[in-house]
Parts: C-alpha cells; sequence; structure tokens
C-alpha cells in the first residue's frame, strides 16, 4: 500500500486562516449576541424568537458531531457496511422526537425538559432526579468531544494537545457565558451551513472522479476490497449488541438535553414541529453523503493508509480533501471539525448550566421563587464551572478510548429521561415516585452495566472477560426504566393526581397562549 | 349565560379531545412504523448478513440499498406527519381555542354586567 504524502501533523496556514476567521466571527456573533441577552428567557430560549428554518440548521447543528463527520466517514472508509449501521442509527430517532415529544415538550415547559416531567407531578424530586440525569448525559458527551477535539486539533494543527483542549473549553465558555442562547444557535448555524456545504463540496468531488455514479464508487470499492466491503462484517459479531445499541441511537435522541432544549427557542409547537422536519431532512441528507465519503476515502486514499495516520480511523475525510483539494481544502475541512465540534460542546454548556440554575438552583433549592436575577447569574456560574470542569476531565482522558462514551451518554438519554418524558405526557396515573425511580434507576443501571461490560472491563481495564455482555446496556436499561417507572407509579400513587393530569391535558392540547387556568400547586 | 358559556368551554374542549386522540393514534402509528422498518432492517444485519450482501447489479448490494432506504423512509414518515399536522390539526386547534377564549371573554363580560 501506497503511503500518501500528507501534510497532516503540520501546521496548515489555511486551517489556520480559516481558524482565526471562524473565531473571530463566532465571536462577534456572541459580542451582537450578549447586547440582546439580558433576562433569563433570552439566556436560555433566546427569547422565543428562533424562526423554524433557523432552528432546524441550529438543532441539525447541535446533533452532528464530529463522531458524525469524522468518526463514520472513517469506520466505512475501514470497515465499509458496517460504518452505515451509525449513519441510519443516529437519524432514525428524529422521527421519534417530531411524533412523540416536540410538540408537548414546547406547550408544557419553559426552559428543561424536567420543566415538563414536573408539571403535574411533585417537582422536588423529579426535578432532581431530572438533573442528575441530565449532567450524567451532558459529562459523558462532553468528556467524548473534548477528548476527541483535542486528539484532532493536534493533528489538524499542529498545536499540544492540552492547549488545543483548553482553546476549545475557552471559547464554549465565551459563546454562552456572554451570549447565552441566541449565540449559541448562530455558532450552530453556523456550524450546519459549513458542515453540510463543506461534505456536500468533497462528496462531489469523490463522485467527479466516478461519473458522478454512487454505484461506480461502489463497485470501486468491492472490485478493491472484496465484495465484504458492502455487507455487514466484523463490527456486529453478536446480534443482541446490534439490537441494543439500535434502541440506545433511536430512543436516545428523544431524550438528550441539548436537543430537548432548543425546542424552547421556537414561538410555538408548530415552529417547533416544522423545526424537526427541517432537521430530519438536513441530519438525512448529510448521513446519506456520509455513504460517498466512507467509501471515497475507501477508495481513492486506502484504508491502510488512512489507519497509519490515525488508527481510529478519523483522519479519513481530512485526508480525502487533501487528495482531492490540495492543502488549501484539507484546511477548510480542518477548521469544519474546529467549528463542529464548538457548536456541540456550547449547546452541551447551555442544558447543562439549565439542569444546574433552573431544576436545581431556582427550583428546588429556592422553591419556585428565585430572587430577581438569582438564576441567571447562577446560570452564567454554572456555565463557568462546567467549562473548567470540561476542560479537566479532557485532560484527565488523554490518550483513553473515550468512544464508548458517546454510546453511554445515548444509553443514559434513552434509559433515564426518555422512559419518564414519555411517561409523564401520556400515562394518567404517571406518579412523582414513578417518575423520579424511573430517571434514577435508567441513569444507574446504565452507568453500572456500562463499568461492567466489554468496553471497559476488556477495551480499557484489558482484563480477559466481561461481567455483562452486552456493549451498550440500552436493551436491559430501557424495558426496566419503563416497568420501573409503571410499577412504582401504581404502587405510590400521587393523592390528586388526576385533577393535574386533566389540567396538563389540556395545556398539552393548547399550548400556553391558551386562556387555562394556572397547574393546581402539589 | 354563563351555564351556556361554560356548556360551550366544555364542548369546544371535548372536539379537542377527539382532533388529540386522533393526532396520538396517528403518532402513535408512525413511530411504530419508523420502530419496525429500523429493526426490521437491524434484524437483518444481525441475523441474515448474508442476505444483505447479496449484490442487485455492480456497486450495490441489497444492504446499502436498505440502509438508504430506512434514511428515505424517515422522511417519507416526518412529511406524512407535518403535512397531516398543518393541514388538519393545526386549523381544528386554532378553531377550538377561538371558541374556548370567546366563551371566556362572554362569561368575563357577565361577571362584569353583574357587578
Amino acid at each position: 500500500m501506497m503511503q500518501p504524502a500528507t501534510s497532516i501533523g503540520e501546521p496548515n496556514a489555511v486551517a489556520i486562516a480559516f481558524f482565526a476567521v471562524f473565531i473571530t466571527a463566532t465571536l462577534g456573533i456572541t459580542y451582537w449576541a450578549a447586547r440582546r441577552t439580558r433576562t433569563t428567557d433570552d439566556f436560555y430560549t433566546a427569547g422565543r424568537t428562533v424562526t423554524a428554518g433557523q432552528n432546524g440548521l441550529a438543532l441539525a447543528g447541535d446533533y452532528m458531531s464530529a463522531a458524525s463527520f469524522l468518526g463514520i466517514a472513517g469506520l466505512v472508509a475501514t470497515s465499509g457496511f458496517d460504518g452505515l449501521l451509525y449513519s441510519t442509527g443516529w437519524l432514525v430517532g428524529w422521527p421519534v422526537v417530531l411524533f412523540l415529544v416536540a410538540e408537548p415538550l414546547r406547550n408544557l415547559g419553559r426552559y428543561t425538559f424536567a420543566d415538563v416531567v414536573a408539571a403535574r407531578l411533585n417537582p422536588r424530586p423529579v426535578r432532581i432526579a431530572a438533573a442528575v440525569g441530565t449532567l450524567a448525559t451532558i459529562t459523558f458527551y462532553l468528556i467524548a468531544q473534548m477528548v476527541g477535539a483535542g486528539g484532532l486539533i493536534r493533528l489538524l494543527l499542529g498545536v499540544p494537545y492540552e492547549i488545543a483542549v483548553i482553546g476549545v473549553g475557552f471559547a464554549m465558555m465565551a459563546y454562552v457565558l456572554f451570549g447565552g442562547m441566541l449565540a449559541t444557535t448562530w455558532v450552530q448555524i453556523v456550524k450546519a451551513v459549513l458542515l453540510l456545504g463543506g461534505a456536500a463540496m468533497l462528496a462531489l468531488l469523490v463522485l467527479s472522479r466516478f461519473n458522478f455514479s454512487p454505484l461506480q464508487l461502489f463497485a470501486a470499492a468491492a472490485e478493491q476490497y472484496g465484495s465484504g466491503v458492502l455487507a455487514p462484517g466484523k463490527l456486529v459479531q453478536n446480534p443482541l449488541d446490534a439490537i441494543s445499541l439500535g434502541i440506545a441511537l433511536m430512543f436516545g435522541t428523544a431524550g438528550l438535553p441539548h436537543i430537548l432544549m432548543r425546542f424552547y427557542t421556537v414561538p410555538d409547537a408548530r415552529a417547533a414541529r416544522r423545526s424537526v422536519f427541517f432537521a430530519t431532512g438536513l441530519i438525512g441528507l448529510f448521513y446519506l453523503l456520509t455513504f460517498i465519503l466512507g467509501f471515497g476515502a475507501m477508495v481513492l486514499v486506502g484504508p491502510d493508509a488512512i489507519r497509519a495516520v490515525d488508527a481510529g480511523g478519523n483522519m479519513a475525510a481530512p485526508l480525502l480533501a487533501e487528495l482531492l483539494g490540495g492543502r488549501p481544502f484539507l484546511g477548510f475541512i480542518a477548521a469544519v471539525a474546529f467549528a463542529t465540534i464548538l457548536a456541540v460542546v456550547a449547546g452541551l454548556a447551555l442544558s447543562g448550566a439549565a439542569a444546574i440554575s433552573h431544576d436545581i438552583w431556582a427550583s428546588v433549592i429556592r422553591r419556585g421563587e428565585p430572587k430577581p436575577g438569582e438564576e441567571l447569574r447562577v446560570a452564567r456560574i454554572a456555565t463557568v464551572c462546567l467549562a473548567l470542569i470540561a476542560m479537566g476531565l479532557g485532560i484527565v482522558f488523554k490518550g483513553q478510548n473515550v468512544a464508548f462514551m458517546v454510546g453511554l451518554a445515548f444509553a443514559i438519554a434513552a434509559s433515564g429521561n426518555f422512559p419518564a418524558l414519555l411517561l409523564a405526557v401520556f400515562w394518567p396515573r404517571t406518579s412523582t415516585a414513578g417518575a423520579a425511580s424511573s430517571m434514577v434507576v435508567g441513569t444507574i443501571t446504565t452507568v453500572g452495566l456500562i463499568t461492567l461490560s466489554p468496553a471497559i472491563q476488556m477495551d480499557l481495564l484489558q482484563h480477559e472477560s466481561a461481567f455483562f455482555p452486552l456493549r451498550n446496556p440500552a436493551l436491559v436499561s430501557v424495558p426496566l426504566s419503563f416497568a420501573v417507572g409503571i410499577l412504582v407509579s401504581l404502587l405510590r400513587p400521587d393523592r390528586d393526581g388526576a385533577a393535574r393530569f386533566a389540567a396538563l391535558e389540556r395545556r398539552t392540547l393548547l399550548g400556553v397562549e391558551a386562556p387555562v387556568e394556572p397547574l393546581p400547586g402539589p | 349565560m354563563t351555564s351556556s358559556n361554560s356548556e360551550t368551554a366544555a364542548l369546544a374542549l371535548e372536539r379537542m379531545r377527539t382532533v388529540a386522540r386522533t393526532r396520538w393514534r396517528l403518532a402513535g402509528a408512525l413511530t411504530i412504523a419508523m420502530v419496525a422498518v429500523y429493526f426490521g432492517f437491524l434484524s437483518l444485519v444481525a441475523w441474515s448478513p448474508s442476505t444483505l450482501g447479496k449484490t442487485l447489479t455492480p456497486g450495490l448490494s441489497l444492504g446499502v440499498l436498505l440502509g438508504a432506504l430506512v434514511i428515505v423512509c424517515a422522511w417519507l414518515l416526518t412529511w406524512v406527519y407535518v403535512r397531516w399536522a398543518n393541514a388538519v390539526y393545526d386549523p381544528m386547534v386554532a378553531e377550538q381555542r377561538a371558541a374556548l377564549r370567546d366563551a371566556a371573554d362572554s362569561s368575563e363580560r357577565n361577571r362584569g354586567d353583574r357587578a
């Protein structure tokens, strides 16, 4: 196998110029947004003025992480069809968000998904449990992003790992701290446009070598590396593992706190619905492009050359860009990858800050009556703390294989957050004790089973075997979380549960603008 | 007067419930369809990988085709839902919301008259 002459790992002037432009532009947006961010509503929801089209792009920007772009392209380039399982799995959660979650969420909540679960239940136990689920999801997602960011920026720009992690941490802190949801939204929109544009350009350049026919590209891959690359392969050894991962990906999306929070930025439920429709279209398009990018890198760059640069395969798309468009295009794609990471971590930090300040401080500690301006101040302090923690964890986990952490974050979202959210909206008999225990059991079981799984026992700790056979616990933890929620609700019902559900139903149907009585208190 | 207003309100709310039930039925059916499509595909991946390895035309295996179709299915299902909700659900909600608001307004006026 020939070794391509690559400049990856050396400082790239074009990449640095694009980074500088992106950072300047987004800090400019943040400055503009900071002057429009005065109230708690501004900070968490951009004053609910985001349009459906803007929110669709921002949802796409919030969701498509570096794992989607670099990870899937690398996985397809090195192992063929198996990588496509992620392309499909990460999309099929979106219709579920549209059908079951987006509209009730917009009608029932203000800032966090816990608002919805707590709407007709006793708020304090439910909010504590929801904050635990949110912070667990966000922490693991953040670690994965930070470690990925450090490694990528070191490879793409040639700066040391620690400096890259600290740089990402400070940029994220600046966007959220000063610009709140408005700045975060526009960073995500810019990123979505850059990522979709960059991926589309790269795919067109690939297809131009194959008469613009994807089938000729796939045929070339099958000819060079055997028809096995177009069929399920080594990645899926245990059938139950594939199903379990599928459950986590499909239902996890509907439980990701930073995604759910975006539905509060639009004016009403109709706009929430339309924004998911746009997001599903854009994200689906992107994942179809990953088919082309992955097989393009396999045929044009070659799996061995990709692994030689980065064992995980993450450099497949950048190598492809360099091969087809030279160093300037590599620089552009590197800057796109950087923008991708920043937009995702900003969304994560904002939803973590909301869980701490809105769910824990304002609702639990201050019992729903914070002093004026206090909630916003706590949110900003929480943002700084979360950024410092993310930087610290990013450095602690340097060099570790953290790929399982994204799967873990999805599994916690699917089993800790999603069942309680669904039960609270749809099932009249859901009680405070039921929802809270579903969230706690879902989160703890997921973390516990992952600790006992091959991902930690064998890959990380190098043990011979694992106590729990599945790499992703969703197959066990999601049904368990539903069962606990239902069983505990039946055993420990709330006293005036029926009346509260009737009031909630009215608001689910009509939205907050309708003439409704305030919900009866606990 | 007041009682007929609360009757109007009750009727509007009852109509809303009917529309909402239709909405949940549709949303539930579409969710089940998405689950069936995706887990159908995954079951083939897990238990019958050789089926997906079949080559249809040079370069196109059944697996790659079905993978792309899963994404297309997700698009179609969201399109069906959004079309229905925009065309049927939103106008109904707007109508019943207006009826509720009228009932609330006129009972407000009645209270004002009595005072």
